[in-house]
């Protein structure tokens, strides 16, 4: 089986997301990649580079710098004659762009997957994490999209991949990018951080946000995450929310400080290595898939822990 | 202007689901079942385009079994003006919903159709790029502010960085995330106007698609379970613990 993996970039780094992405790919054949937007020569030749890639697809055009799924998607669909599955990560541009190839092609996608399980068998969550579901596909190609934290990340080097160029049929005319307002961090991001210190609505404020979870995360080197709570009541900015309906976080140590641990919260956190919990609730539901909680005041333990690391 | 707004009828967000013994799926007799959160939050903003806005009718229509109709009535009750009830005993795929749902675009001629991004039972995230895929519409998916101009939708998408504002030529689909606004509650006198608000049925079959499912499910399971923690005594037990496991500091 042939695979088209949309390579999730930013016109100038492969991102992390990829990576996985190229893993799951592999298990269901030969792994071709499509780097699909402006100027992103530099993004061809870093994917080429990508370990067990057969080939990169390069298609460089204007109307393609901001993934618009309208544009993207015909693309994408041409690139289909020749392959049997398309499969992106699961990231916001994935989730976008997916489905409107999937229906294009007139298929079912199978959306988030967490393990390939055969050719056109694979295992998927569904209610917020608290069912998997195995699904078989009786389509004859596959639109796939993909959990990047249930996947081990391929090697950013040792391959050696031919790069092709292509040409789809440009802009669409039915949309167009006005601006961006992407939020700066010189923090690890979240999705592939190692360790994430997230906060909850227990903070009260951004202040303590910036004042009690920021230094805790700077002197682990982590990300920081916020539950719902956080993010609505304007703490923190919305890309840092972790959850069924934000990121799906997987490091080696999650600590939730200040989050009583709604099913929507553990959605998008409950499969990190370690997760550590503070809240001075010692019936919060947080500490029911912790490994190891501290029952205690955060405005107290957190800037004591952070001391005495 | 028209807009069409598709509504699901879930599980309830606060009831954790219970797995059928036999893995066959998620058990949903005697639960309560709820609109989608994301689908209120799509009446909500259809609602306030007809407050403030050019939006001059709000069509909603829900796709599944007869009770389905009771979300549509909630629909009405928070203001949508009538509804569609497509009835169906089989198990329709978002494939399949948007299908559906392009022939109801036919005949109702929306120029906006707002779904909720994703449904909180199959956690797909698929329906709205579906539709807008086989209308050959734009879409404007994960918005957290819509502004309608000129013939045009400014929508305001989040996205893993922070926000990106795309223009969607009309018609267009939008699909809802959580931020772009908060639903109201229908009052008593509103759930009691509803009830004659003009509600039309009809049957997937009337519509000449083929929805059969593409996917079998063949297992539903638990998640693996976490082992229980521990709970430690202070803060310096728990810095001892974070530096056995190599924690730099």
């Amino acid at each position: 089986m042939k695979t088209l993996v949309w390579v999730e970039h930013d016109n100038k780094d492969v991102k992390d997301a990829t990576l996985a992405t190229v893993t799951a790919a592999s298990k269901l054949g030969e792994v071709h990649l499509l780097v699909a937007g402006s100027g992103c020569q530099s993004v061809a030749d870093a994917a080429a580079k990508i370990a067990g890639v057969g080939k990169v697809h390069l298609a460089n055009d204007a109307a393609y710098g901001h993934a618009l799924a309208e544009n993207v998607a015909p693309l994408i669909v041409s690139l289909m004659a020749d392959h049997d599955a398309f499969v992106a990560p699961a990231t916001t541009t994935g989730k976008n762009i997916a489905p409107r190839v999937a229906a294009l092609l007139d298929v079912m996608q199978i959306s988030d997957i967490l393990s390939v399980e055969g050719e056109d068998t694979f295992t998927r969550p569904i209610y917020a994490g608290n069912a998997i579901a195995t699904v078989k596909t009786s389509d004859a190609k596959k639109v796939i999209t993909v959990r990047g934290t249930a996947f081990d990340k391929a090697e950013a080097e040792g391959g050696s991949a031919e790069i092709e160029t292509v040409a789809g049929e440009g802009d669409k005319g039915l949309s167009s990018f006005v601006k961006a307002d992407i939020a700066t961090s010189d923090r690890p991001e979240l999705t592939s951080a190692g360790i994430v210190v997230s906060g909850g609505r227990a903070l009260q404020n951004s202040e303590n946000f910036t004042k009690i979870i920021e230094p805790l995360a700077d002197k682990l080197g982590a990300a920081v995450g916020a539950s719902r709570a956080a993010v609505d009541a304007g703490y923190v900015p919305n890309d840092y929310q972790v959850g069924q309906t934000g990121k799906i976080v997987a490091p080696e140590i999650y600590i939730a400080i200040g989050i009583s641990g709604a099913i929507q919260h553990l959605a998008g956190m409950k499969d990190s290595k370690t997760i550590i919990a503070i809240n001075k609730d010692e019936d919060a539901p947080i500490f029911q898939v912790a490994d190891i909680g501290l029952v205690a005041d955060l405005y107290t333990a957190v800037p004591e822990l952070t001391e005495k690391l | 202007m028209k807009v069409l707004v598709p509504v699901k009828r879930v599980l309830d967000y606060n009831v954790k689901p219970r797995i059928k013994a036999d893995g066959s799926g998620v058990d949903l007799a005697n639960v309560k079942m709820s609109m989608n959160p994301f689908d209120e939050i799509a009446v909500e903003e259809a609602i306030r385009l007809k407050e403030n806005g050019p939006v001059e009718e709000i069509v909603v229509v829900s796709i599944g079994e007869q009770k389905a109709q009771e979300t549509l009535r909630t629909a009405l009750a928070m203001g949508a003006d009538r509804a569609i009830l497509i009835t169906t005993d089989e198990r329709v795929e978002p494939l399949g919903v948007a299908k559906l749902l392009a022939k109801v675009v036919e005949e109702e001629s929306p120029e906006l159709v707002i779904l909720g991004k994703q449904a909180i039972d199959d956690d797909n995230n698929q329906t709205g790029q579906m539709l807008a895929a086989l209308l050959g519409w734009a879409q404007g998916t994960f918005a957290s502010k819509v502004e309608l101009a000129d013939s045009k939708a400014n929508v305001t998408r989040e996205v893993d960085g922070g926000l990106e504002t795309d223009a969607l030529t009309l018609p267009a689909i939008i699909t809802t995330d959580l931020r772009l606004n908060e639903p109201r509650y229908a009052s008593l006198p509103n759930i009691m106007k509803a009830k004659s608000k003009p509600m039309a049925t009809k049957t997937a079959g009337d519509y000449g698609v083929d929805v059969a499912p593409r996917l079998t499910v063949t297992n539903v399971s638990e998640p693996p379970k976490r082992t229980a923690g521990v709970k430690v005594a202070d803060v310096d037990e728990l810095v001892a613990r974070l530096k056995a496991m190599g924690v730099p500091a």
